[in-house]
């Protein structure tokens, strides 16, 4: 093995490479070569090391233990000269924080508690050794070698594990139907399409811990009897396709996949899928037939997938995060897991928070949490000491709740009285400067886009509701609509076929129900009350203010605006296209948005 | 940068349709599971899936004595179904925009406009002299740092209007 006096870590996760860390590397690479330092120093690619929206690119430099952030490639000749040549620490390009934390994750924060995160970011995801030291796979060998198929599902039951891909059905049960079907060979699938947008949980355990969600497929697969699996990762998570290979291929190596795993007559395989961009394939019975290399459609159930599912075929399909926690529970033990949580939902449960909030990220809480705590404790607060103004959870699917839902316990049962539901996962945090009709004309625009299209109800009702929120948005309303739209919603949701459709009202039933007044703004004041869609505002430059600078007069698309310098400006109303580039330039909060 | 599976290659449109078609056939072998795969690869390295790379597929996937049986109609479904599978010519470089709600409440509703009005296209068209094409992509997981926009393999993060115009003047 070769050495090297110095090890240079960069940091590769999406956020870090786009941000040119590649670039970072090429040049460092080139640099080294170039000073004739290339023996001696190794250049390593590694997850994440700092946040990467304050410091990224960024590497750590050992054996120093120096992070080095805000890198650009400009800066790398100077850096390999006076570190690496001159043996002198660059301060300038210094991280100001000492502590090293990654922060779509981060340590834990209060109230957290990690199980299916617990080793994001600690272990290489590409190494399986790594995997064992943490008691990786001690889980298999036990099930395998000390457990009947039918202990497993009992143990898994007293957990009170559910599907975490949503729906929250029972693992344990439905591990039961498909072992109970007197049809070979069976299927195991993972579902690993994780389109909701917000929602990148997943995500982060296929990229930075594959191994978890193997190892939970393999010992479901002993439960259930299944003989082949499949990883159906969608296309847009090139990382995590990347990881799962690697790591498969390794479990392989090690024998915990393959023929008599173990050295018992158990055998079983896995292969990832790739999706290639289609929402809808998230729904189990589309994901199956995209798997055959057929158009992710869904398909009416009954027959269930555990009695027909991948090619005709018994198959149990669970979400990444469901795998992934089985391995904690059989080692640490049923009545661990279900001492977590609320009555109806135990453990633990990852969200991905994105949208107005301080901390944006990943958190792993216990059920039972409120969301205020969530919000607050866990993310932070509001961005710039705004105001709260709703929360999405669930989805697309799901629904947006107020601020009365903050003190809810947050469990499957809870959201969906509150009229919203879990779903995967996502939470975007919403402040007084949303327009609950654009976001509600937003999640329409996206279900009627990823609508498949099979289903009527579907396919044309989701147009209709986006129709409407247009009208609505473009100030052009009728009182008739909001009838129109309650009757829509009612319809689409007890006529569509899949979960897709029969979900793709909440977002606007919930926000019918919780900002009806915002909806009548628009319709009888044609006003948008948060100053958000452009056929209802205007733009006035306010007379103190304005010191007359030019910079808006100069800078508007559609030269609306005119003024002598030092002397008040004002916006011609009928030439305006309502860009808002004018607010965003003047130096002097001198123009005003009226609704 | 990032490299985005989807995103075509630009390079492939010089390399023989027929070569690219068979390699991809012989890569992920001629069984109804590896028909998404195929179109992905083709999609890829070629660009898009043109009418005549559907017909090539279709003779080297349809094998009535093993039972895998494809008709045009069929590939043509799925090349029009799936999102990244396009079936129209695209431009040299391929623009997509990150339509999710995540980045849409951080900025990403004025970017995009200014998106559009920059290439003066609109989703799903190309510019005349064949340089842009402009897409919208689902969620692409990295919400922490939208709005983001993928220019072809390349990711770039936290984009506000005023860089957009020295991003583009990269791509030529």
């Amino acid at each position: 093995m070769a050495f090297y006096r110095s090890h240079v870590l960069v940091s590769v996760d999406p956020e870090c490479l786009a941000r040119g860390a590649h670039e970072i590397i090429d040049a460092l690479n080139d640099e080294l070569i170039a000073q004739g330092l290339i023996d001696e120093v190794q250049v390593l690619e590694t997850s994440r090391i700092g946040d990467p929206h304050r410091l990224g690119p960024d590497m750590l430099v050992y054996p120093e233990n120096v992070h080095y952030a805000n890198l650009t490639v400009d800066d790398i000749p100077y850096l390999v000269e006076e570190h690496f040549l001159k043996g002198r620490i660059v301060e300038k390009f210094r991280a100001q924080e000492k502590v090293i934390t990654d922060e779509e994750l981060g340590a834990p924060k209060p109230k957290e508690v990690r199980v299916v995160l617990r080793n994001c970011g600690k272990i290489d995801p590409h190494n399986i050794e790594e995997y064992i030291a943490e008691d990786g796979y001690q889980a298999l060998a036990k099930v395998i070698t000390e457990m009947t198929p039918e202990q497993v599902i009992e143990e898994v039951g007293k957990s009170g594990l559910r599907g975490r891909g949503g729906a929250g059905f029972p693992a344990a049960r439905k591990w039961q139907l498909c072992r109970q079907v007197p049809d070979n060979p069976k299927y195991l699938t993972c579902n690993a399409d994780e389109g909701d947008p917000g929602a990148f949980m997943n995500r982060r355990v296929l990229e930075s811990d594959p191994h978890s969600v193997i190892e939970g497929m393999i010992i479901a697969a002993y439960a259930i009897g299944a003989s082949m699996g499949y990883i159906y990762c969608r296309a847009e998570y090139p990382i995590a396709v990347q990881n799962l290979n690697i790591a498969i291929a390794q479990a392989r190596e090690f024998g915990f996949l393959g023929q008599n795993i173990f050295g018992t007559d158990f055998s079983f395989d896995l292969e990832v899928r790739m999706g290639a961009g289609a929402f809808v394939c998230g729904e189990e019975t589309a994901l199956i037939a995209s798997i055959e290399g057929k158009r992710g459609e869904p398909r009416p159930r009954p027959p269930f997938p555990a009695v027909k599912g991948v090619w005709g075929k018994p198959t149990n399909n669970n979400n990444v995060e469901t795998y992934a926690v089985v391995p904690q529970i059989i080692l640490k033990g049923a009545e661990w897991y279900a001492s977590m949580g609320t009555e109806k939902s135990k453990g633990t449960k990852t969200f991905a928070i994105a949208g107005d909030v301080v901390n944006t990220g990943l958190i792993e809480v216990p059920f039972g949490i409120t969301l205020r705590e969530v919000i607050y404790d866990v993310g932070g607060g509001i961005k710039d000491g705004k105001k709260f103004k709703a929360i999405q959870t669930g989805g697309p699917m799901g629904g947006c709740l107020v601020e009365e839902h903050l003190d809810l316990p947050v469990d499957y049962e809870a959201l969906t009285a509150a009229g919203s539901i879990m779903g995967s996962g996502g939470m975007i945090v919403m402040d007084e400067d949303t327009c609950m009709v654009d976001i509600a004309r937003f999640f329409m625009e996206f279900t009627q886009e990823e609508s498949c299209g099979k289903c009527t109800p579907c396919r044309v009702g989701t147009k209709h509701l986006l129709e409407i929120h247009e009208k609505i948005c473009a100030g052009k309303g009728e009182p008739a609509d909001l009838d129109r739209l309650d009757e829509l919603c009612a319809e689409i949701t007890r006529n569509s076929l899949c979960g897709l459709g029969q979900g793709a009202p909440n977002p606007v039933i919930s926000t019918l129900k919780y900002f009806r007044h915002e909806y009548e703004a628009h319709i009888y004041e044609k006003r948008c009350p948060a100053k958000v869609c452009r056929a209802l505002i205007r733009f006035e430059i306010q007379a103190p203010a304005c010191t007359g600078c030019t910079v808006c007069s100069r800078n508007c698309p559609v030269e609306a605006i005119s003024g002598e310098r030092r002397q008040l400006h004002v916006i011609d109303d009928e030439k305006c296209v309502r860009c808002g580039i004018c607010v965003q330039v003047c130096n002097f909060n001198a123009i005003e948005i009226l609704s | 940068m990032l490299q985005v599976a989807q995103a075509p290659h630009q390079a492939g449109r010089e390399k023989d349709l027929k070569q690219i078609v068979e390699t991809a056939v012989e890569k992920h072998g001629a069984q109804a599971d590896a028909f998404i795969p195929i179109l992905l690869e083709i999609n890829r390295e070629y660009g898009y899936i043109p009418a005549e790379a559907i017909r090539l597929a279709r003779k080297m996937l349809h094998q009535p004595e093993e039972h895998v049986l494809v008709s045009e109609g069929q590939l043509y479904g799925l090349a029009s179904f799936y999102h990244m599978l396009h079936t129209e010519k695209t431009g040299r470089h391929v623009v997509q925009f990150c339509e999710s709600a995540p980045c849409h409440v951080q900025g990403g509703r004025e970017l995009w406009k200014a998106i559009q009005k920059t290439l003066h296209l609109k989703a799903g068209e190309t510019d005349p002299e064949g340089r842009f094409t402009l897409k919208t992509v689902s969620c692409l997981g990295v919400c922490g740092v939208g709005p983001v926009m993928l220019v072809d393999d390349d990711m770039y993060a936290n984009v506000t209007p005023g860089q957009l115009a020295d991003i583009f003047a990269k791509y030529e």
